[in-house]
């Protein structure tokens, strides 16, 4: 930007430092990147307008459009920065803070852009930084997940890059804004079908309960907040008013619903209640009127913030007891007692009681819903948040915390409440879900339109009260059918994960097959002649080439042996090096196009 | 905090009672609260609406899922390791 510092350069440059700021200084410095950043977000709020514009060949990139829909948005990334900073900050990998600053510095930059070509590799960004959060819980399981979760959204950005690429064509500019939503061309879908890959959309959406149950225990902070939010601010841009994302939206919340009560690994559990979330503000986009999106806006504030601090409360339990499955735990109250505190205020966040969080922004929603004259909806999503209830405010904390102890006696004995960074970074989380849910101002002064909503209203309190009072009362009476079972549940990744193994059958055995046979004919017939001329270019070798090849040869093996050493054998650090060879070649082509 | 959780624990019948005597005395406001602000004719009209509407849904919803997992969604952990 010309006149303004964009928030992604000071985590990116951060990022980059850190490796070399080591000892007492690396804690310090760890706060400080993601506190810098929202500090500068903050003082961006200010602003109105559009800022760091750059011409690159034909295009025009536009690095800092400042409105109130993007500031809402960047102010809460920028805010669970230094939450999920502060809750990992123990961890002295460089790599993991690394990754996940690179990852917020993509998801301001998708933001805060306005054109196309710089959203794709801000969007690429997120995606390639995400995934070693992933990795980084170092399990075969995660490796595998990751790798899974790095293939889905190769093939999202490809959808989204032909929409771009399509749209182009059709209108002659990259700029991003609101699409013609009533005259759907085939960019808008493309372009549609990328996002919602992002906001796990059903049927889109298997890639986010297997990879986030399978990340680190800090990581999962920054992946529950990050993805689906920026892609709900993508929608919100440029999707606003599209009927088809309220049926979406809906069927996203009950089907979430359903999963999340069938599960058993905590963590996968609150990753199918994402799926859920986001659905209320697909839906509330859908809607598209002020009140909808004000409500969708809503609603990802007070999602980011409960759903961090329930990561928070179950990466605690997966940090100090090495398990996640409820099988595995029960009565944890008596080892992890400020734990289940915080985590019961999520809890009470995402099921939208009376003075949390998701009270002031669910019936935005939903309120919205009725007045767009879409009553179905609305109830459906009622539904929806009697189940959210029930999977989360009841089944999720009363088979962790409270019912019968099924912990080995090896769990039982590592419990224990996190050291006080995790425990500090919660006590914030807390305390923002539990201000924003009773001092509703507090978040609707930053909204995109003026807000004409009280959720304190009497006959408001009294519905929520009544649903999920009774809700707890059937939850009771029918508890035994929701038991944990140590099982998984199969869902989309099915097709493509046995997709892989008619791939990997079909390499095993009809292609390799082909490949023997050819390698059988070769061997017979061409060998011979094969022979014969090899024997002549062999003479002519050590005859006439040899004296020119060997000076050659050693010039190869010396820089061979130095390139060896940067080989450690590691897939992810050769697509590291991969990568930052492509940004270094990106940049010169960019600085020689700009000079 | 421990102590408090071990009472409620050893009380639930209390507990409960109190929970009903809390969610019957809600029921009973909803009766007369000024129902202006109701979107729909079953809101204005049915009696303990919301109260019948969570009951059934959480039903609904704890159904739903015990059958859907247990029509084969539902497998053993280690399906995807063969």
């Amino acid at each position: 930007m010309t006149d303004i510092v964009h928030p992604s350069l000071i985590l990116l440059g951060g990022a980059l430092l850190l490796p070399f700021i080591r000892g007492p200084l690396r804690k310090p410095y760890l706060l400080l990147v993601p506190l810098l950043t929202l500090f500068d977000v903050v003082s961006l709020s200010g602003q109105n307008g559009i800022f760091g514009v750059y011409q690159f060949m034909d295009w025009q990139l536009v690095f800092g459009r400042i409105d109130r829909l993007s500031t809402i948005f960047a102010l809460i990334m920028s805010l669970v920065g230094v939450i999920g900073t502060l809750y990992g900050l123990h961890v002295d990998r460089a790599g993991e803070h690394m990754a996940a600053w690179s990852y917020l510095a993509g998801a301001l930059g998708v933001i805060y852009c306005a054109d196309y070509l710089s959203l794709f590799l801000f969007w690429e960004l997120m995606a390639f930084a995400s995934v070693f959060l992933i990795w980084f819980r170092r399990t075969k399981k995660s490796l595998s997940a990751g790798y899974r979760y790095i293939l889905v959204h190769a093939v999202g950005g490809v959808i989204l890059l032909a929409g771009i690429m399509l749209r182009y064509q059709a209108v002659g500019n990259i700029s991003f804004g609101l699409l013609d939503v009533h005259h759907p061309q085939l960019y808008t879908w493309l372009i549609l079908t990328g996002f919602c890959l992002n906001a796990a959309v059903v049927p889109l959406h298997a890639w986010l309960p297997d990879a986030y149950s399978h990340a680190s225990f800090n990581g999962a902070v920054f992946l529950c907040a990050v993805t689906t939010k920026t892609a709900i601010y993508t929608l919100a841009r440029a999707f606003p008013g599209m009927d088809v994302l309220v049926i979406l939206g809906v069927v996203m919340t009950l089907w979430g619903m359903i999963y999340t009560i069938m599960e058993n690994d905590i963590r996968k559990l609150l990753a199918w209640s994402i799926v859920s979330q986001v659905g209320y503000m697909v839906a509330g986009v859908g809607i598209g009127t002020e009140l909808a999106i004000n409500g969708a806006a809503a609603h990802a504030v007070a999602h980011i913030l409960y759903k961090s601090l329930l990561f928070m409360g179950t990466g605690s339990v997966l940090y100090m007891t090495g398990t996640t499955k409820l099988t595995e735990l029960g009565g944890l109250y008596k080892k992890m007692p400020a734990t289940m505190i915080f985590t019961i205020i999520g809890c009470q966040s995402i099921s939208a009681a009376p003075f949390f969080a998701a009270y002031v922004s669910k019936p935005m929603i939903i309120t919205a819903g009725y007045e767009a004259h879409l009553v179905w909806a609305s109830w459906l999503l009622m539904f929806g948040a009697t189940g959210t209830f029930i999977y989360n405010g009841l089944k999720l904390p009363y088979f962790l915390f409270f019912s019968e102890n099924k912990c080995s006696n090896q769990t039982w004995k590592r419990a224990a409440d996190p050291p006080w960074n995790m425990m500090f970074a919660m006590l914030i989380g807390s305390t923002l879900c539990m201000a924003v849910g009773s001092f509703p101002t507090l978040l609707y002064r930053f909204l995109p339109y003026p807000v004409d909503f009280n959720p304190y209203t009497m006959y408001q309190f009294l519905e929520t009260s009544q649903l999920l009072g009774l809700a707890a009362v059937a939850f009771f009476l029918l508890k035994k059918y929701t038991v944990p079972e140590a099982k998984i549940t199969l869902s989309m990744d099915w097709f493509y994960r046995m997709g892989g193994r008619v791939f990997m059958w079909l390499v095993r055995h009809p292609v390799q097959w082909v490949d023997s046979a050819w390698g059988e004919a070769y061997r017979v017939v061409g060998l011979r002649s094969l022979m014969t001329t090899a024997g002549f270019w062999s003479w002519f070798d050590r005859a006439a080439i040899d004296g020119v090849v060997d000076g050659f040869a050693r010039l190869v093996r010396g820089l061979g042996g130095r390139l060896r050493l940067l080989q450690s054998g590691q897939v992810q650090v050769s697509i590291y090096f991969a990568a930052a060879l492509s940004a270094l070649l990106l940049l010169a082509y960019v600085l020689s196009g700009l000079y | 905090m421990i102590k408090c959780i071990d009472w409620i624990i050893k009380h639930q019948r209390a507990v409960r009672l109190t929970w009903y005597v809390f969610l019957a005395g809600i029921a009973l406001l909803s009766l007369m609260v000024d129902k202006s602000h109701a979107h729909t004719w079953a809101e204005k009209h049915i009696p303990f609406f919301w109260s019948i509407y969570g009951f059934v849904a959480a039903a609904a919803a704890i159904g739903i899922a015990r059958w859907y997992g247990h029509s084969g969604i539902q497998c053993r952990e280690d399906y995807y390791d063969d």
